[in-house]
């Protein structure tokens, strides 16, 4: 892969709240690099959100950032100020929400709304702007562009809003584009089309992608490599083939247990809820809902263990001592076909 | 869009004749004559007065008559102020009651968008806590009272404005900010609410990540959207400008619509009670059609249609 | 890896006792479930402003309607020239103003000791014009703007809660012709309804009640009638009435509970609208008049005098406007309390 272009140094946030403090982020380390699509994966609650909402500099105003560092061309966004902040937003850095209905101005014209940032950072004149928003509208695929450029949000449908927000984050040709749960709110048939733009978009304009999602179905065809998030932490990540096919983490095996494939019978559900993060368990935090727990989860938390160059999982089953356990026959089925794949390649 | 007009003037005429036919036949109702507070008149007298006002023709015809009458602007003549055509009455006095209105209506619903939006954005501090104490206060004092203060410290006390009666822009401040204040006190509840809910809204936040600052989210989204509902304020504003002018006018002297009403109420003078019930329904329901229109030129969500029943 | 930093131990891999398997599965609901009333209760009372409105609301509300058996009305106003327009004098306290001292041209004196009036004669909030107690006056009055005020709005809630229902349940064009009725009687302003009632029943109590009542009823049915459409498509109104229940049996047991929360909000706002109308009313003298008493009355007669004596305005005005506010927090917090996604 290409250059580094961001690097994630043990990030914690804090929510403040009449309860407490919540530690939403705890210790979160990832890169990025030039060209790449980074898939962060988790349930809801588990920080995915918070982790890239604090890249944009747009964290909750009861949020704090209390440690760690997030370089993003050798420096350090945490420090910036919010003007310096908005120098970076929408144009090096940029972001694609969640629900495109909501997400639009509803009274403002589309292409004022696309032609936003250009005029922002770019200091085009509006009508140069709104020539290259015409530009961005056709390259994200709305028919008729020229006239459609000049209608509201509730004159297009939910995937057609999704393109007009992404043309909203591409308009500046950032560096990387975040992307948070883009197609949850959308049918399946137009998620499809929005992941197969976003693909063909990131050719065109050499972004590199975070792409945030609860859906690890998603995950396969978009991303290079894939970082599971649970209860503020990352708990693995390697590339997309070795998450797919030789997790380590008895997490990631529940999520991948709990995905349809066409083999499986009937769909596993990881049981109970993510730990309370006002009062974070002291060792593993997944140890309460971890069929494999052992006596050390609920002490220590488990250091990242290194599978191979690219894969580190964060859990004491990888320790030597540990004693050999057999994953989920799904896990097993995916594992030996991890091997062949090993054995192909060499 | 046309269709939708059409319908909407048709409902107007329609209201406006019901309000001035109930009125009309309460008026015939009611015990007494025009001349029954006054001297004692020779039936001879009583009979020359009722043919002047018409009164000596069938109920119905009296009707049929006013209602032509006031097609053609004709209201009638009042009992009481020297038999002047109640449509002059109006005329001479709406100057005053519009200006009022217009100037009060200004008044608080620009501080009101002012105050409103910078406690929604400075929310949950001082600033936020102190605009909503006054507001729930501004709500609580009736106009009158506030204007009876006003009228003592402000001008009495203090002299800066005159006492009362009607002359240069002076006479009208102190009456402009006591009309005003309830308006300005629920535009800014109303305007705060709606910019809380705004700020929250996913578009702001998209607004945040595309770069732009405080001035320009606030500016070009925020205070947009959350100024349009506030057209539809602007009927039951009216109303109680309308509700206020009778008191306000009365406490600060000031000869106009208002005043007028409560004096024909007073001394029962029906002519003139009709003319001015008829003219507040009628500036009512022509500033609902209004707004209604306004609300579809400036919220692009709304379309004008003829049948959306 | 670095294992040396944790304190491992030869049964650190054994692996865990899984006794919370079965609280694993089942989703433990920690805080008690609370039913919505209790839950919209609890929220109020977090709300100081509101819970301290209530308060006040519920003071005068005893203090007023407690006072009938002591204070005989048409005794208050029988003329009694020898204690007019005395200020306050309150046992005990000493501050000017409230000690039977009044300025009078710039000057504090006692007007008690000017007019020969014996030591042991107090009035707490001094008298009025013909030497009635105004504390008493005023008593009087909140009780009776209150009562015209909760009379309308209970008309108001029967007449609007009906219609709403009524309107919203049949649909179709029963609505439809009920809607462009109230379209119309709301484009009349609310003034006029009331200044023509108040032409034929002659100024009184009665008068300002039905007017106030039938002005006052098309917000109250809008509201009904929005939620009543709504609540007509719930899974449990379509069962009752899939099972054959009598549509008054569904409007009393679905209809009626679903809704009172908005009965309750919008009374509390419609009450201080009433309070004001009532005070608006008198104030210009077509409403309640002297001899009668009511805040309006109250704050008619002390405006008259209110350059040489203010605090015959003052004090009905302190009233009236603590009662507006009370009213107003308490809608406030209730709407609050009640749909808790408006709360911010």
């Amino acid at each position: 892969m290409g250059e580094r272009i961001l690097d994630v140094n043990n990030l914690e946030i804090n929510f403040h709240t009449y309860a407490g403090d919540v530690k939403a982020i705890r210790n979160v380390s990832f890169h990025l690099d030039k060209g790449e699509t980074l898939a962060i994966v988790g349930e809801s609650g588990s920080g995915k959100s918070v982790t890239t909402k604090s890249l944009m500099g747009l964290l909750a105003n009861n949020a704090e950032v209390v440690g760690g560092s997030i370089i993003f061309h050798g420096e350090d966004i945490l420090k910036k100020s919010e003007k310096q902040m908005q120098g970076i937003r929408g144009k090096d850095i940029a972001m694609i929400f969640q629900d495109p209905m909501t997400s639009l101005d509803p009274t403002m014209k589309i292409g004022r709304q696309i032609a936003e940032p250009l005029m922002k950072h770019k200091n085009v004149e509006k009508k140069k702007a709104l020539a290259q928003a015409l530009e961005i509208l056709k390259l994200v695929g709305i028919d008729n562009a020229e006239k459609r450029i000049n209608e509201y949000p509730h004159q297009f449908s939910g995937g057609q809003r999704q393109r007009i927000v992404i043309a909203i984050a591409l308009v500046c040709y950032p560096e990387i584009l975040i992307a948070d749960e883009p197609t949850t709110a959308l049918d399946v048939t137009i998620q499809a089309q929005i992941l197969d733009l976003m693909k063909e978009l990131q050719r065109k304009i050499e972004t590199s992608i975070i792409f945030i999602t609860h859906d690890l179905g998603v995950v396969a065809g978009m991303a290079n490599r894939v970082a599971v998030m649970y209860a503020g932490q990352i708990v693995e990540y390697g590339s997309v083939d070795e998450i797919f096919y030789n997790p380590q983490h008895p997490y990631t095996w529940g999520l991948l247990n709990s995905m349809p494939t066409l083999s499986s019978t009937d769909l596993q559900a990881i049981p109970g809820t993510p730990p309370d993060l006002l009062d974070p368990p002291k060792g593993d935090p997944f140890a309460a809902r971890n069929p494999y727990a052992m006596k050390i989860d609920s002490e220590e938390k488990p250091p990242f263990f290194k599978v191979s160059e690219t894969h580190y999982a964060s859990t004491w089953l990888l320790h030597p001592d540990a004693p050999k356990i057999t994953p989920p026959e799904e896990i097993v089925r995916r594992q030996e076909i991890f091997k062949k794949m090993q054995a192909s390649a060499n | 869009m046309k269709k939708y007009l059409l319908k909407r003037v048709l409902y107007m005429a329609l209201t406006l004749f019901l309000v001035a036919t109930i009125t009309f036949f309460l008026m015939k109702l009611m015990p007494g004559t025009p001349y029954s507070n006054q001297e004692k008149m020779t039936p001879q007298q009583i009979k020359i007065m009722n043919q002047q006002y018409g009164l000596d023709k069938p109920i119905w015809l009296q009707y049929v008559i006013y209602i032509f009458g006031m097609l053609h602007g004709d209201l009638g003549t009042s009992f009481q102020f020297s038999n002047q055509p109640v449509s002059y009455l109006i005329s001479s006095r709406i100057g005053a009651s519009a200006q009022l209105g217009v100037q009060a209506m200004i008044f608080g619903v620009v501080l009101g968008i002012i105050v409103g939006s910078v406690a929604a954005i400075y929310r949950n501090t001082w600033v936020d806590t102190t605009a909503t104490v006054l507001s729930i206060i501004g709500k609580s004092v009736p106009n009158f009272v506030l204007a009876v203060l006003l009228q003592y410290y402000i001008s009495l006390k203090l002299g800066w404005f005159p006492i009362a009666d009607w002359g240069g822009f002076s006479y009208t401040v102190l009456p402009t900010i006591a009309l005003g204040v309830g308006p300005l006190a629920e535009t800014a509840r109303f305007i705060r609410t709606g910019m809380v809910d705004v700020l929250n809204s996913d578009y702001i936040e998209l607004a945040r990540a595309k770069g732009l600052n405080k001035f320009g989210i606030i500016y070009h989204h925020a205070l947009r959207n959350s100024l349009i509902p506030l057209v539809t304020l602007i009927g039951p504003y009216t109303v109680a400008l309308m509700t206020g002018s009778m008191v306000i006018e009365n406490i600060f002297s000031i000869p106009g619509i208002g005043e007028q009403y409560v004096k024909s109420i007073q001394t029962n003078d029906y002519p003139t009670i009709m003319g001015v019930t008829m003219l507040f329904c009628f500036g009512l329901v022509l500033i609902i059609l209004f707004t209604d229109i306004i609300y579809g030129i400036i919220d692009p969500r709304i379309r004008l249609t003829g049948n959306e029943d | 890896m670095a294992e040396e930093k944790y304190n491992l131990q030869p049964d650190s891999f054994e692996p865990l006792a899984q006794d919370q398997d079965q609280e694993l599965d089942s989703e433990k609901i920690a805080a008690p479930s609370l039913t919505f009333s209790q839950d919209a209760w609890r929220r109020l009372k977090k709300n100081k402003g509101a819970l301290i409105s209530l308060f006040i609301v519920l003071i005068m509300a005893i203090v007023s309607f407690g006072s009938t058996p002591f204070i005989n009305h048409s005794e208050l106003v029988k003329s009694n020239p020898e204690y007019a327009n005395l200020p306050a004098k309150i046992p005990g306290v000493n501050i000017n103003g409230l000690n039977g001292k009044m300025k009078v041209s710039g000057v504090w004196t006692d007007v008690y000791k000017e007019n020969g009036i014996k030591d042991n004669v107090h009035f707490m909030l001094g008298t009025d014009y013909l030497g009635h107690s105004l504390a008493q006056r005023i008593i009087y009055g909140t009780k009776i703007s209150l009562t015209v005020a909760i009379v309308a709005t209970l008309f108001d809630l029967l007449i609007g809660v009906t219609y709403g229902i009524v309107s919203g349940w049949k649909g179709g064009r029963t609505d439809n012709v009920m809607q462009r009725i109230i379209e119309i009687i709301s484009s009349i302003p609310n003034l006029i309804i009331v200044v023509l009632m108040l032409i034929i029943f002659k100024p009184g109590m009665t008068s300002i009640i039905l007017a106030l009542a039938i002005s006052e009823w098309t917000t109250m049915a809008r509201m009904i009638r929005a939620e009543t459409l709504s609540l007509k498509t719930e899974e449990y109104v379509l069962a009752a009435r899939t099972l054959g229940e009598s549509t008054t049996k569904i409007a009393w047991k679905h209809l009626v509970p679903n809704v009172s929360s908005i009965i309750i909000i919008q009374t509390m706002y419609t009450i201080p609208t009433a309070i004001f109308f009532e005070a608006f009313l008198s104030f210009i003298g077509i409403g309640i008049s002297a001899p009668q008493t009511s805040l309006g009355v109250l704050l008619n007669d002390g405006q008259k005098n209110f350059q040489f004596l203010p605090y015959q305005m003052w004090y009905p005005a302190i009233v009236l406007v603590i009662l507006m506010i009370a009213f107003n927090l308490l809608g406030d917090g209730l709407r609050d309390a009640f749909d808790p996604r408006t709360r911010r």
